[in-house]
């Protein structure tokens, strides 16, 4: 008995160790940017690093403001991203109320063919979309970037569908005796009974617009338009071009356009599990 | 009857015309575009199939490419998988506190990768970096990283391993969904630990293995942003540096692109691209088939 107790105590032990040390490796490049941050533009290059820095010079974060707009690229991010959002979740949940919940003809091969070009690399249809977007005049406007959220997306179909799946058909039969359209019932009885499902779409399809770096890069030229992602690589140019790099700058930059993420994140950490799980690759 | 199918195909309209208008049209479209010499604003001039034997006859860049970018996914792919497939067998523990270091594994991956390249930047930096600075309190003296030819590959691999939060939460679902009776049958048969990981939990878990390893080799392939940003000078057109060490596949794309103009030449590109992709996972999927254990196979 008392054998046992010593294993189970030195197992533990070594588990807590060995994720400690895991678990600082990930952790120390946040803290080495933080610290860096707050650093004067001298104080990043002290051999060795002090981790805890003398003066904290919050006024780096000011500089970063002062150098680019970065209010107007946060403004502009999102004039892309809650449009994106919303548009998104409306279509892709049109969509999946058809696959779930109705039968028509080639219904599953058309269901077999959307969840097919979810593996589609994007560079395939990448060039043409730039040349149509170039030809219709939207190029430089934030039009390519919000498009095709308009239509839905095949990864977010299929979450929903799943969902839909789980919600109990008496639900909608009641309704249909009662005279309800389809219509009626996508949106009075399927939608909220789906919330948790379409809040994970919220947030994953969120992610993917504000994180977006490649469409904002190629549709969009001038500078004032740009978004966050965009920004910050101008000014990590800008930085990097200059004769002493301002390295604490830089990460003052990189930590502001950073905290959305992570706020979101700690704000729905749930809806992050929950679409793992809806993927329905769990054994 | 027929009514209730026009309710159905009105349901699913937006993506179908979506399908058309934003995927299966500029597919065709750039498979035409690749038969073609076409710039932006000349229209396009059919050469055959000039685009393809140029790629493969001579330009070296596009072999070293694809050679980096195999290079890349032969590593961080492989890598990947096995420390997140560690991290998710720790996180399984029932311990105190785990909620925490799940939160941190898993955290940098939906960060933003600009923001999180030029992090890394910094990291790299040969003088005053992390990395080259923590070696140094061990006496060891660190590569150049992204300024080496020989480093800046490994140097983008190890980076990539900070981001695997999201193939490790798949991995975790994966375990818990592990029936516990199956841990109590196979004990009693007397299987230690090691045994019951190889025997019950490896196989449990193999369809989100095979999840993880198909969406890890495309994400690989289309490796841009980190290179993009973390390479090169200050000059647009640098970028893939030194000496190309870091020209990704789809990086070298973006400039034939949209530096270039050269849109024949580059949507060629995209389609060996598009059509390595596509064996690729086809043969993971075939070579999977008769590993991989799907629940409810053994009911027949």
């Amino acid at each position: 008995m008392r054998t046992r107790r010593i294993s189970f105590l030195a197992r533990t032990t070594v588990q807590y160790l060995v994720l400690l040390i895991l678990g600082t490796a990930f952790m120390v490049p946040v803290i080495w940017m933080l610290s860096s941050s707050l650093h004067d533009v001298q104080g990043v290059f002290a051999l060795p690093f002090k981790w805890i820095p003398g003066i904290w010079h919050w006024e780096n974060y000011y500089r970063v403001v002062t150098l680019l707009p970065f209010g107007r690229y946060f403004v502009n991010t999102l004039i892309i991203t809650v449009p994106y959002m919303l548009f998104m979740v409306l279509s892709s949940s049109f969509a999946a109320y058809g696959f779930s919940r109705l039968r028509f003809p080639g219904r599953d091969k058309l269901f077999a063919l959307c969840v097919a070009t979810m593996m589609l690399p994007g560079q395939v249809t990448i060039i043409p979309l730039y040349i149509m977007y170039s030809k219709l005049g939207l190029v430089d406007t934030y039009w390519p970037l919000i498009i095709p959220a308009v239509f839905g997306s095949p990864f977010y179909i299929f979450l929903l569908r799943q969902f839909f799946l789980t919600i109990p058909r008496e639900l909608d039969e009641a309704a249909l005796i009662d005279g309800a359209s389809h219509l009626r019932i996508y949106w009075s009885v399927i939608l909220p009974q789906a919330r948790p499902a379409l809040a994970t779409v919220l947030i994953f399809s969120f992610i993917g617009s504000w994180n977006d770096f490649f469409g904002p890069l190629i549709y969009i030229n001038s500078p004032e338009k740009a978004t966050l992602t965009l920004g910050l690589n101008l000014m990590k140019t800008q930085i990097l071009g200059s004769g002493v790099v301002e390295w604490n700058t830089l990460m003052a930059a990189s930590v502001l356009v950073l905290i959305p993420n992570v706020v979101l994140f700690f704000l729905a950490q749930k809806q992050f599990m929950r679409g793992i799980n809806l993927g329905g690759i769990r054994g | 009857m027929i009514r209730r199918h026009f309710t159905g195909y009105g349901f699913v309209a937006p993506w179908i015309i979506g399908f058309i208008l934003l995927t299966a049209g500029p597919m065709l479209y750039s498979l035409y575009l690749s038969l073609t010499r076409a710039t932006l604003l000349s229209p396009p001039k059919w050469v055959g199939l000039n685009n393809y034997l140029h790629m493969v006859a001579d330009d070296p860049l596009f072999y070293t490419s694809l050679w980096n970018t195999v290079y890349f996914v032969a590593f961080s792919v492989p890598l990947g998988l096995l420390v997140s497939l560690i991290l998710a067998l720790l996180l399984h523990q029932r311990l105190k506190g785990i909620g925490v270091f799940r939160t941190v594994f898993f955290l940098p991956s939906i960060t933003n990768m600009v923001a999180v390249s030029v992090l890394w930047l910094w990291i790299f930096n040969p003088e005053f970096g992390l990395i080259n600075t923590l070696l140094d309190a061990f006496g060891i003296r660190g590569p150049l990283w992204l300024q080496s030819e020989s480093w800046a590959k490994p140097a983008l691999i190890i980076m990539s391993l900070w981001g695997i939060g999201g193939t490790m939460i798949i991995f975790l679902a994966a375990l818990q969904g592990v029936p516990q009776n199956l841990y109590e049958a196979a004990e009693l048969d007397g299987a230690g630990k090691i045994r019951k990981f190889w025997h019950v939990t490896l196989p449990m878990i193999s369809p989100a293995f095979v999840f993880n390893l198909i969406i890890g080799v495309i994400g690989s392939f289309q490796v841009f942003t980190q290179a993009f940003v973390m390479t090169g000078s200050a000059q647009p057109g640098s970028e893939g540096g030194p000496n190309n060490a870091t020209l990704f596949y789809v990086l070298y794309l973006y400039k034939k692109a949209f530096q270039e103009f050269r849109m024949g030449y580059a949507s060629a590109l995209a389609w060996v691209l598009f059509v390595i992709i596509l064996l690729c996972t086809v043969a993971l999927m075939k070579m999977s088939k008769s590993r991989v254990y799907y629940e409810g196979m053994d009911q027949k």
